[in-house]
């Protein structure tokens, strides 16, 4: 992308009928490590690329419980994604209250595109620099949304976003077909994969993402590091050498405490909202 | 000239009783299920006891349409503070935010006579009793509601609560079991019912450990 004359505000049209800041917020989102998100009819998987700053550094949260039956990955500015969240918290929170039911999905991503909207036509506003990948559960199903810095939403069966998600995409477009009637270990397993081909090349352990779950009778929660490496044991087959070395590097970054839960067992019993 | 006043209240009392007893390693609470309004009964079913936190349990008499208003606030101010904390709220932080919930609405109270109850921290039974705009007080016992005249005096024979005023402070804490706790509510229960025309039809305890909530039901004289 070219600088130019029209793109110091978010309140100047280019001659060519574009808002470039708003094209700029896009590019954000793709420097972002990548999420994944991909549904069945009745469970939803939230995956991501867990990238450290350094070795010394825990890795960023990017996956946000929202409620029992929402969930949302992101990709990009974090903090602009971590405030979103507290945002769609507290939506679920107030709907809750006033109808004694759960927020249905569509609802929410319409609220959160209006709000990512609103910073697109304020001179003395900047649009937020993060993509959200929606998953929920309500009365109509299984859904999967994708909400952008520019105000749009999409519906998806499968995404992935962030950087070299388009390797995920290319795994899920083949895939995808076949996640609408999918079992819930099958769906997981597919997730994990998409993780994988972000990795391009790189070993996948279980230390390197984050998984989430939510479906029918089934509240959003985070899958342990124990059955994320189940999974990965089952299609990967690493030599002992090469696993010995790396774990001791992903041990190092796993000990600093942060407030991201270690994924041991026991975690979930204690702390329902953990991470 | 005389003070105009209202023809219309917006209170209404749904009148029962809530009591609870804290132990070493347990809480039990315990509330009849009547709720009537002046001389009728609405129901015989309705539970007092709701369950706010994992170690924190609500019981409250008065107007039960602002005990729902009230649960509701506080389970949704439960959420936002799991949101933040990553962990459920302990029972005395619970008790805190009872009590500023209920002094936010000092000028129109919620018209709740509550008593909160659960496991402390250290595991230990604790029992918070409150008025209806949010003084409270961590006690051994607490009885509250339309019987709660007739069922704190023989509370206090029984669990012989040491004054506060005393020092150096003691426990509130009963020395009793928990069955002996549980078999003193029913007691307790069954006199209030014999007097107090709001008591009475089902008995609904609920005895909370570190392991987990169990509940009983008993019955009451329903005249």
């Amino acid at each position: 992308m070219f600088r130019n004359q029209y793109d110091t505000d978010v309140t100047t049209w280019s001659p060519t009928g574009r808002l470039f800041q708003v094209e700029y917020a896009m590019e954000a989102v793709k420097q972002g490590s990548a999420a994944i998100g991909l549904r069945s009819r009745s469970h939803v998987v939230l995956a991501c690329v867990n990238k450290a700053q350094s070795e010394l550094s825990s890795h960023q949260k990017k996956i946000f419980k929202v409620d029992d039956h929402i969930g949302v990955a992101i990709a990009g500015l974090t903090a602009d994604g971590r405030v979103l969240s507290r945002y769609m918290r507290s939506e679920a929170i107030n709907h809750s209250f006033t109808y004694e039911s759960p927020l249905p999905v569509g609802r929410l991503v319409v609220h959160l595109a209006d709000k990512a909207q609103v910073c697109t036509q304020r001179s003395w506003k900047r649009p937020y620099g993060v993509g959200l990948l929606v998953g929920g559960l309500d009365e109509s199903g299984a859904h999967l949304y994708y909400n952008c810095p520019s105000g749009n939403y999409f519906e998806y069966q499968a995404f992935a976003i962030g950087s070299r998600s388009q390797a995920a995409k290319t795994y899920l477009e083949r895939r995808f077909e076949s996640f609408g009637d999918a079992s819930r270990e099958d769906l997981i397993k597919d997730a994990i994969l998409a993780v994988r081909e972000t990795l391009q090349g790189e070993t996948l352990k279980s230390s390197l993402c984050t998984v989430s779950v939510l479906g029918v009778g089934e509240p959003f929660h985070f899958l342990d590091q124990e059955t994320i490496q189940k999974v990965i044991d089952t299609f990967e087959k690493v030599p002992e050498d090469e696993e010995g070395e790396a774990g001791e590097g992903e041990g190092e970054a796993e000990a600093a405490p942060a407030e991201h839960g270690d994924g041991g067992a026991g975690d979930q019993d204690v702390a329902p909202m953990e991470m | 000239m005389t003070k105009q006043h209202a023809n219309w209240s917006p209170y209404d009392n749904n009148g029962g009783t809530c009591v609870a007893i804290a132990g070493s390693d347990y809480c039990v609470i315990a509330a009849d299920t009547r709720m009537s309004t002046g001389y009728s009964i609405l129901t015989r079913d309705y539970s007092k006891i709701h369950k706010l936190a994992d170690k924190a349990v609500l019981s409250s008499s008065g107007f039960q349409a602002d005990v729902k208003a009230l649960q509701k606030v506080l389970k949704s101010r439960h959420l936002v503070y799991q949101h933040q904390h990553n962990k459920q709220m302990s029972c005395p932080a619970m008790a805190q935010l009872l009590s500023n919930t209920l002094y936010f609405k000092r000028f129109f109270p919620y018209y709740a006579f509550n008593v909160l109850s659960g496991l402390d921290e250290q595991g230990k039974g604790c029992v918070f009793t409150y008025d209806a705009v949010g003084s409270y007080e961590k006690v051994g016992y607490s009885a509250q509601g339309s019987g709660s005249t007739l069922i704190m005096p023989f509370l206090d024979n029984q669990l012989k609560s040491p004054s506060p005023l005393l020092l150096p402070a003691q426990d509130a804490i009963t020395p009793l079991s928990e069955p002996e706790a549980v078999d003193l509510v029913k007691t307790v229960f069954a006199s209030a019912t014999e007097r107090d025309i709001y008591t009475g039809d089902k008995l609904e305890i609920m005895i909370l450990k570190a392991d987990g909530i169990r509940t009983e039901v008993m019955d009451l004289r329903k005249d």
